[in-house]
């Protein structure tokens, strides 16, 4: 069943906002509903969002400077003494730089630091291939104790913000830089660990598994579709660690194939996690979209999005091919 | 903590002693693991588990307790042997040290061990952790805080980007709360640390990062003792604690030869070093009398 969603989804002047925006406001709803939220940020308090925390408890707020691997281990230390610590940065540097000190400190070790890697994904656009992180849910999906969260827009993830700060467990978020529709309401639910159905057509033949910022081109991929005949469900992963697995293997089963949608590479990716889990409890077909193993480059999000096939015209193709 | 006395020097000599003779045991049981520097950090270790620390090992959680960092998780023979002696667990464990099923991973691993404050083994970022558990009980208990974070660190492991990251960080914070430790042995797996990568001028170092610096002799309990007093007494900055030690300490086989960083006595070899550390004479302070 279809959850409640934005009803101005499928006007052309849908709101937009920034995921990352969403952060930085359930930042700070967290920080005032439990004063053991510390955040720290690497010498991007305005861009990744935190700067409204930082206002409003500037005793809780860290300023770390460009050093992202100090952060992490930083930021295990203080969960040790108790707090809940956020560290945000660029994906890219933050889990990128800092992958194994979030391995040994804070995965190994079992502490709650929550880590928030801003500026996620191609969109970045023109500041070119060596900002744009297309790894980090590989990388972070593969540490155990580790939860990984990719919301959709920036009302989830002020949500997933709220959300993982309540919990023990090692978390990233992953954000984006550029302004996205705005999808869900206030009122949509949101759990870790369970997809929620955003779309669904009478008769579907392909099930279609996005998540992040590349939700809405699932959706209208979704809607021009239905129009042309071909139906599917579109299922929104907002946690892909750990996965929903009981709606993955119930989306395969009503479907019978699969078409995943990450702004990632493919490899090690949301696609992946679902393929682990699809070739053991229900081999299905699938259709993987995603980076194919390239780097990104300069570019607007929009040409990049559509360079690397990940457009909704993309989703489509891979979607007919499979129906 | 008070001024020692010669019977508690004595005493934390003696405690040394039995230290060390556990922890060659231990290594020739496992039949690998590190043997210089475990050997070489043995008296400070006593001197902190036998006198400095504030901790309860009967609870090991106890709030009030002062925090312990290893940042070279590869000593960790001494950690567990010290921690044994101090009462934490049966000195007879650590004969199980590096195998399966032990809560002695090669590695200290705080998920098998959770008394531990954290895993360690990867180098140069036990620093950053004490900072942020400085940073965190300056927050709850404000200038006054009665605990201190104490890091040990090994020379080798200052070649890593991250603790100078680190030491800019608690130089900016005046993180008084925070006592560094560093285990001067002058050696690394591929050599003497000044052919590998230079150090010197090392206390300078420190010093221009904003960190109090204190060289001492790392085997005289008063000089370890005295150093820590100091430490703590400094308000206004961090302190660091160079600690010139002779790494493989107390076994002439083992002393100043790099070789013995990563290796451990075989069963003649350790038989040799235990009777050798009985007729330690002329190397103790007490044993010298």
């Amino acid at each position: 069943m279809t959850v409640p969603l934005n009803p101005k989804l499928f006007d052309t002047d849908v709101e937009q906002a920034p995921i990352r925006a969403g952060f930085g406001e359930g930042l700070v709803l967290a920080g005032r509903a439990d004063e053991r939220v510390v955040a720290m940020c690497c010498d991007l308090t305005e861009s990744t969002k935190m700067d409204a925390f930082a206002k409003e408890f500037p005793k809780r707020f860290f300023e770390m400077g460009i050093m992202e691997q100090s952060s992490a281990s930083v930021a295990s230390g203080m969960a040790a003494m108790g707090k809940i610590p956020f560290v945000s940065s660029y994906a890219m540097f933050s889990p990128g730089r800092s992958w194994e000190q979030i391995r040994t400190n804070i995965c190994y070790n079992d502490r709650p630091v929550k880590i928030a890697g801003s500026h996620a994904g191609v969109s970045v656009g023109p500041d070119g291939g060596t900002h744009q992180a297309i790894e980090d849910i590989a990388i972070t999906r593969v540490m155990p104790n580790m939860v990984v969260v990719t919301p959709c827009d920036s009302i989830e993830a002020k949500k997933a913000t709220l959300a993982m700060a309540k919990t023990n467990s090692p978390t990233y978020i992953r954000l984006a830089r550029e302004k996205t529709p705005i999808i869900t309401t206030e009122d949509t639910p949101f759990e870790i660990g369970k997809a929620q159905e955003f779309f669904r057509s009478a008769n579907p033949k392909v099930g279609i598994i996005a998540c992040g910022s590349l939700v809405y081109n699932a959706i209208m991929a979704g809607k021009e579709l239905e129009a042309e005949g071909t139906g599917t469900i579109v299922l929104n992963i907002g946690t892909v660690k750990p996965m929903d697995r009981t709606a993955v293997i119930a989306l395969a089963k009503e479907c019978g194939a699969i078409v995943t949608v990450e702004e990632h590479q493919v490899a090690g990716g949301m696609g992946s996690a679902v393929a682990e889990i699809l070739s053991v409890e229900h081999p299905t077909k699938m259709a993987f979209i995603g980076v194919q193993d390239l780097f990104g480059q300069s570019g607007t999000p929009l040409e990049l999005i559509k360079h690397y096939g990940m457009d909704k015209d993309s989703i489509k193709v891979a979607v007919k091919k499979l129906s | 903590m008070t001024h020692l006395h010669d019977d508690k020097i004595k005493l934390l000599e003696e405690k040394a002693l039995e230290i060390r003779k556990s922890i060659i045991e231990a290594l020739v049981e496992a039949k690998s693991g590190h043997t210089a520097g475990p050997l070489g950090m043995t008296d400070i270790f006593t001197a902190f588990y036998f006198h400095i620390l504030k901790h309860d090992p009967k609870n090991p959680t106890w709030e009030e307790r002062d925090r312990v960092v290893l940042s070279n998780g590869h000593i960790c023979p001494v950690l567990y042997a010290t921690m044994a002696h101090a009462g934490y667990f049966p000195v007879e464990e650590l004969k199980t040290l590096r195998k399966f099923g032990t809560r002695l991973q090669g590695h200290p691993h705080r998920e098998y061990l959770p008394m531990l404050e954290t895993s360690s083994g990867p180098l140069g970022q036990g620093l950053s952790q004490a900072v942020g558990m400085a940073l965190a009980d300056r927050l709850d208990r404000g200038q006054n805080s009665n605990r201190t974070v104490y890091c040990f660190l090994g020379d080798g492991e200052l070649n890593e980007g991250q603790i100078w990251e680190a030491m800019m960080l608690a130089g900016r914070e005046k993180l008084h709360n925070l006592v560094a430790i560093v285990d001067r042995n002058n050696i690394q797996i591929d050599g003497f640390t000044e052919n590998v990568m230079p150090l010197e001028p090392l206390s300078d170092k420190w010093r221009a990062f904003g960190w109090h610096v204190l060289e001492i002799d790392g085997h005289n309990m008063e000089a370890i003792v005295d150093a820590v007093d100091e430490a703590r007494a400094i308000f206004e900055k961090p302190s660091v604690i160079i600690a010139h030690t002779i790494p493989g300490k107390g076994v002439e086989m083992f002393e100043n030869d790099y070789k013995w960083h990563g290796n451990p006595p075989n069963q003649e070899q350790g038989a040799n070093a235990l009777a050798e550390l009985r007729t330690l004479g002329g190397q103790i302070a007490s044993e010298h009398e």
